[in-house]
């Protein structure tokens, strides 16, 4: 291999006192700072500045009109057109989920009800959001098309209990999702 | 001594105290949020008033942009675990917080923050102590603070603070040498080391790097020009300038400031020398730092910038003595340093940080030679008037021969060794 000899960049005298170089480093901070100041700092527009710096101010501001489609937030259960909970409690997310945040107690359709063929429902079904990734496994391996992962992303609360989202809550935050594959119903 | 000087001084020494100590806590809201600026954020700007921790419905968020910032911070480094390791050398890891903090407290004690105030038939200047060494004083005690960081280092027993505590020492002494040599010119010109009578020059005849003014009158009057010895005024900047920028920098490094941060920079080691230390202990330290930075900035404010004095001819308006003139003077003092400290943050974000190499030959060839070579350029300056052309021509050649040589010295020194061995 051919030895390359690089040789370190002549600099003239001005660049040798070295003031120069730090007064002219200093106007582009200050430029940065008075920019800031009046809300145009570059690409302050594309990020939906709050008109301080490029930063938008989070419980006033959001940035959820600006979530990609593929965006995963809470995971969450959905229901059919005919208000049919879709989850048969196959117990396969609860199986997948990485961090074990999915717990499913599944329990029988009684035979007088109107989805008795689909066999089972569950009883109660719970994720851990403390526990949860957000990796979207369950989505992915559930066959039913009963779990997805919704845009929302706000989970608070003040204890612990709090963070364990149960059935209603899952079916509240998932609503009901129309177009999906209806293989129970006898319409189709 | 009498009473009224006394409690004059007790209030006196009460007040300052306060005042910086409140300054350091205004000073780090102020480098929060000016750093945040610099780099496109926001900074902290919603700390309000904690009312749902006493039982209210609500917190109470003032419309001042966070400037309760520095009493969460104050109050968070109190309640925070003091954890002290079990390796360490208890009584000088207990000592070196306070050697950092206390000598940059007292070094306040000669400022000048405000003209003389008159009570009663006493004129009471608004510095604690108006020694007539003022500026040895501040180098005498501010050197000390060496000794905090070093035993900080020391006794942490541990590998990053002893570096750190190492780095410091030896930066410290450095440029310790560069700020008293750089100052003798200032000394030179104002044959006076009180830094009160320091600022009761400058308002008279104008600010030492700003000399607008003087007795005669502002620049744009005849009275200006009618002045003897303007051209040697003017011609004086050239070294005053010099000693200026020699200065400042000497202080940077003399705090621990970037772009001379290497006792403690993140990158290299965790730290410094307070990776041990946390809660108030590790608070005193930060304390300081920023007293330190404080007091440098008033020095160079009250040295260079005319202290306390409004400047350009207004001071001469105002009656003197009066009580409102010396707040109004406070005030304008306390103005100039927290313009200089915003000077520090955007050093701070603007220059990278000096290799350890790079730092010592700047303090020991470039600073020490410069602040040499400036001593005896001002003498010249100052005595050419009395000494004749020849005598000035000849100094001037004993002068230039001395830098080149100096400078030649000085640049074989600084050159890689590969390149030196030749």
């Amino acid at each position: 291999m051919a030895t390359i000899k690089v040789n370190r960049p002549k600099l003239s005298a001005g660049e040798k006192i070295y003031f120069g170089s730090i007064f002219k480093g200093m106007a582009i901070t200050l430029r940065h700072a008075f920019k800031t100041l009046f809300g145009k700092s570059v690409g302050a527009d594309e990020l939906a500045s709050s008109g301080m710096g490029i930063t938008m101010q989070y419980p006033e501001q959001k940035w959820d009109e600006h979530l990609p489609e593929y965006y995963r937030g809470v995971p969450a259960l959905v229901t059919d057109e005919q208000q049919r909970e879709r989850c048969v409690s196959c117990q396969l997310c609860e199986f997948i989920c990485p961090p074990k945040a999915i717990k499913i107690i599944p329990s029988e359709i009684p035979s007088d009800d109107e989805w008795a063929k689909v066999e089972k429902r569950p009883k109660k079904f719970e994720i851990d959001m403390i526990r949860c990734i957000y990796c979207g496994m369950c989505e992915e391996v559930c066959p039913e098309q009963a779990i997805y992962l919704r845009p929302d992303y706000i989970v608070t609360g003040t204890k612990r209990s709090d963070m364990v989202h149960d059935k209603e809550r899952l079916y509240e935050i998932g609503g009901t999702r129309v177009g999906l594959v209806n293989k129970w119903n006898d319409l189709k | 001594m009498d009473t009224t000087l006394l409690i004059a001084t007790a209030i006196k020494i009460g007040a300052f105290l306060g005042l910086t100590l409140t300054f350091v806590s205004i000073c780090v809201i102020f480098e929060r949020r000016f750093s945040a600026m610099i780099q496109d954020r926001v900074g902290p700007n919603r700390t309000g008033i904690p009312l749902t921790i006493l039982g209210f419905k609500k917190d109470f968020a003032l419309p001042i942009g966070g400037l309760t910032q520095p009493m969460a911070d104050g109050l968070k480094f109190i309640l925070k675990e003091d954890f002290t390791p079990s390796y360490v050398r208890k009584a000088f890891f207990w000592l070196a917080p306070c050697m950092t903090m206390v000598p940059a407290l007292i070094t306040m004690a000669v400022i000048p923050f405000g003209s003389p105030m008159e009570i009663g038939e006493h004129i009471i200047p608004l510095a604690v102590a108006d020694l007539s060494v003022g500026p040895l004083f501040i180098f005498a005690i501010a050197s000390l603070s060496v000794y905090g960081i070093t035993l900080a280092g020391w006794s942490s027993n541990s590998k990053y603070p002893f570096f750190g505590g190492v780095r410091s020492c030896a930066q410290m002494i450095s440029y310790e040498i560069a700020l008293g040599l750089s100052l003798i010119p200032v000394l030179m010109y104002f044959g006076d080391l009180n830094l009160g009578h320091i600022v009761e020059d400058q308002v008279k005849n104008g600010w030492l790097l700003l000399p607008l003014w003087n007795e005669g009158g502002f620049i744009i009057g005849s009275g200006y020009w009618g002045q003897e010895g303007l051209l040697l005024r003017w011609l004086l900047m050239i070294p005053l300038v010099i000693t200026f920028f020699i200065f400042t920098t000497s202080i940077f490094a003399e705090t621990n400031r970037t772009p001379f941060d290497l006792p403690e920079c993140e990158t290299e080691l965790v730290g410094g020398y307070h990776t041990e230390y946390s809660s108030m202990k590790f608070a005193l330290f930060f304390l300081g730092e920023y007293a330190a930075m404080i007091i440098g900035s008033a020095l160079i404010v009250t040295l260079f910038f005319g202290g306390w004095s409004i400047g350009f001819g207004i001071d001469g308006l105002l009656p003197t003595g009066a009580w409102w003139v010396s707040l109004i003077h406070l005030g304008c003092f306390l103005t100039k340093v927290t313009i200089f400290i915003l000077f520090f943050v955007l050093v701070r974000w603007t220059v990278p940080r000096f290799r350890y190499d790079q730092l010592m030959d700047l303090g020991w060839i470039v600073f020490f030679e410069a602040a040499l070579i400036n001593i005896f350029l001002m003498a010249l300056l100052m005595a050419a008037p009395s000494i004749g052309i020849l005598g000035t021509l000849f100094g001037a050649t004993i002068l230039i021969v001395a830098t080149i040589i100096l400078v030649s010295i000085a640049k074989s020194v600084t050159k890689p060794s590969s390149v030196r061995s030749v």
